[in-house]
């Protein structure tokens, strides 16, 4: 397999099955995101319980000695950096050399990546399950958790870096072989995701290496704690992006497909996926418009900036719901809107992802408030936040990537999916509970209910809170629900699916304004890159400067939980 | 939208385009003036401070609140797991007051119901915020920003009378 690493060479470590290297990663990658999601979710319905008086922490205090609080980092930690990357990793790496119709340059590297990963998860699951990394999935210094899980997540995210290097060789390849030509698509898309999350993750990289793994090893005695917060922002805005633009490659180049349809224009989705690779990094400071230490100047410019980066959202909502409605007025769907009913519903791995987009405009217009400078003095850190996240990472991007599951993991196992009614159910009700979860959240951040604490321990919860907070457990309980059908319908796939040799197709949407108009521009990277270098530049450079050089790490720390 | 019709596709997306274009500026527009013109503004660098010698720096040495002007306070808190310094501060209706916040140890939050004070507290640093106040009555101040196994016991309250 080793053979394979250089790009030059052909492919001589085809398995016997093509792309058998590619299904096995993507379907590990998958096993291990949902497996752990299964744990992070169940600590979310703990949650709601314990907003409502029920606290069922005590019973579980052997196994959870941290109580909320560690059942609050594992929430974050498991649902939105180990489900959402390994998945995005094995879902990329599939989508990818599908999409070139070519397997991955170097195998090798692919099995190396995944070895990494691992090994960074389970370094950082060892302190997160013995309650010695309480410090949810922000971990902000000076809470002071074990070096373990400082140097297991760096594992994590150093791990992916070495699929974009995979990517670039198998493309370079690709390139040799089919000179003149197009990057396909979804190629090009997966491409742009794992370029902008390579230049993302520096800061949190940066974070690690140079403050807090050196400082929790004992290193250095203490650490400088807006330094700190402004190197995770910098990855901590985009990594929304990391998780939101492999459920747009889903929505661009294989919904179109499942509705029957095409997809509209794939200059335009190319497009927004360039204005995603320019702008997802240089706005991370709307995310401390609260702290002090840095000025209101910056936080105002990447305010502005975050507003800028709503219109590539606003085109993929015009680009995918335009192929949405192609494929209505093709099954024969009439009227303004009526074609919506002449959409395939019944297919559970369109009807999944199109409910995820319905909630995900609310999610896009609540982003919008946050970003909103002065705005977010009503809404930062209270459960609005938590309302936001849940529409945006918890269904676009879960429930989203649920939905690609239902064609995936048959594709995969070469099994039926168990029951087609039961994935239906499945997205209708977390539809539904996350709806009611995600309502009453911002209500209840407007009327000043702080998001990441124990309310069902707290001494001032208001009257205003207690009439609303009853909903978020029934919202929780119905999304409870709809994640055992989800289980159950995919522990049933994998161990007794009818063999189904239809399952072995794959098939991205063919556009109507297809590959034939794309400039040559809109397939290249350089010039991108060089834009978003200096965009990073201009929009962080003062910031960081100056917080460098006046850098004192003189906070010592706590572990106070 | 037919497959032969790029003029009309090219309509959709130009009558789309627009209000993608109008919607941002508009919030920026807002943003600016509420901001300069309105006086809603968000904490700023105002500077450091060591969190190891709170005792020996103004205005940390003696937390609470001061009158500097009529109707004008400046309110000095120290935040720590798990609790504010002072946890209670009381002004008269109309007082617009100035919190100054940092922290002793871990990063807290700062945030005053029904108001626009919202900040976080920050070792080695000075969070400004500033609030006034109206209506008569009690006001709930939370951390918001999760501190430690005590959290959600970290409170406080302005009392307007």
């Amino acid at each position: 397999m080793a053979h394979a690493m250089s790009s030059a060479r052909p492919m001589v470590a085809e398995s016997a099955e093509r792309f058998g290297t590619e299904k096995r990663i993507a379907g590990i990658n998958i096993l291990i995101a949902f497996t752990f999601l299964a744990v992070g979710g169940l600590m979310g319905v703990l949650q709601v319980l314990n907003y409502n008086g029920i606290d069922l922490y005590p019973a579980i205090k052997p196994v959870l000695p941290g109580g909320y609080y560690q059942g609050l980092s594992l929430h974050g930690v498991l649902n939105v950096l180990v489900f959402t990357t390994f998945y995005i990793i094995g879902f990329l790496t599939f989508i990818f050399a599908k999409a070139l119709d070519k397997p991955m340059a170097s195998p090798a590297m692919a099995w190396v990546t995944l070895g990494v990963m691992t090994t960074g998860l389970l370094t950082a699951a060892v302190p997160l399950l013995l309650n010695q990394a309480t410090v949810l999935f922000t971990f902000y210094p000076p809470l002071k958790a074990s070096s373990l899980y400082y140097i297991g997540l760096t594992l994590v995210v150093a791990g992916t870096w070495l699929l974009l290097v995979n990517m670039i060789l198998t493309r370079n390849a690709w390139l040799k072989a089919n000179p003149g030509k197009i990057t396909p698509l979804p190629a090009f898309m997966a491409l742009v995701t794992m370029s902008m999350w390579t230049i993302a993750t520096i800061g949190i990289a940066s974070e690690m290496i140079f403050l807090l793994i050196p400082w929790s090893l004992g290193l250095v005695q203490g650490t400088d704690v807006i330094l700190a917060r402004t190197l995770f922002w910098f990855t901590g805005h985009p990594i929304v992006y990391f998780w939101l633009l492999p459920a747009y490659v889903s929505w661009y180049t294989l919904v179109p497909q499942h509705a029957g349809g095409k997809l509209f224009s794939e200059p335009m989705a190319r497009v927004s996926f360039i204005l995603f690779l320019i702008l997802s990094v240089p706005i991370g400071i709307h995310h401390q418009i609260t702290d002090p230490g840095i000025s209101e100047a910056w936080k105002l410019v990447h305010a502005t900036f975050t507003f800028v980066v709503f219109f590539p959202s606003l085109l993929t909502f015009f680009n995918v719901v335009a192929s949405l409605e192609y494929s209505g007025r093709k099954r024969g769907g009439k009227g303004w809107l009526t074609w919506i009913f002449s959409l395939p519903w019944g297919k559970p791995e369109f009807t999944t992802q199109v409910v995820a987009m319905l909630l995900f405009a609310f999610g896009g217009i609540g982003g919008l408030v946050n970003a909103s400078y002065n705005l977010d003095l009503v809404v930062h850190n209270t459960a609005w936040i938590s309302g936001h996240f849940h529409l945006t990472v918890g269904t676009a991007v879960a429930l989203s990537f649920m939905g690609i599951t239902y064609w995936l993991v048959p594709h995969i196992t070469g099994r039926a999916l168990w029951s087609r009614r039961m994935a239906l159910a499945q997205a209708w009700t977390w539809f539904v509970g996350m709806g009611i979860f995600s309502h009453f959240m911002h209500e209840l951040g407007l009327r000043g209910m702080p998001r990441r604490t124990m309310i069902g321990g707290a001494p001032y919860v208001l009257d205003s809170w207690k009439v609303l907070l009853p909903m978020t457990m029934v919202g929780g309980l119905i999304m409870f629900f709809s994640a055992a059908l989800y289980y159950l319908n995919m522990i049933m796939t994998i161990s007794a699916g009818q063999k189904d040799s239809r399952t072995q197709e794959v098939v991205f949407a063919k556009a109507v304004s297809g590959p034939e108009d794309v400039p040559a521009i809109l397939d290249r990277f350089t010039p991108w890159l060089a834009v978003a270098a200096v965009l990073i530049l201009v929009n962080y450079g003062p910031t960081l400067f100056n917080l460098v050089t006046n850098a004192r790490l003189n906070i010592p720390g706590l572990s106070p939980w | 939208m037919r497959d032969n019709s790029k003029f009309v596709s090219y309509l959709f997306e130009v009558a789309w385009i627009l209000p993608s274009v109008a919607i941002p500026v508009t919030l920026f527009v807002a943003v600016v003036i509420t901001a300069f013109a309105v006086g809603i503004r968000v904490p700023t660098d105002v500077g450091r401070i060591d969190p190891q010698a709170l005792a020996q720096t103004a205005p940390f040495d003696k937390p609470g609140v001061r009158e500097m002007a009529p109707g004008v306070y400046e309110a000095t808190i120290i935040a720590q797991v798990f609790m504010f310094t002072p946890n209670t501060i009381e002004v008269p209706a109309g007082a617009k007051v100035t919190f100054s916040l940092t922290s002793r140890d871990v990063i807290h939050g700062f945030k005053i119901e029904g108001t626009d004070a919202n900040g976080m507290v920050v070792p080695g640093q000075i969070t400004k915020v500033t609030a006034t106040f109206r209506t008569p009555g009690e006001y709930l101040i939370v951390c918001h920003e999760f501190c430690g196994g005590g959290h959600q016991t970290m409170y406080g309250k302005v009392i307007v009378k």
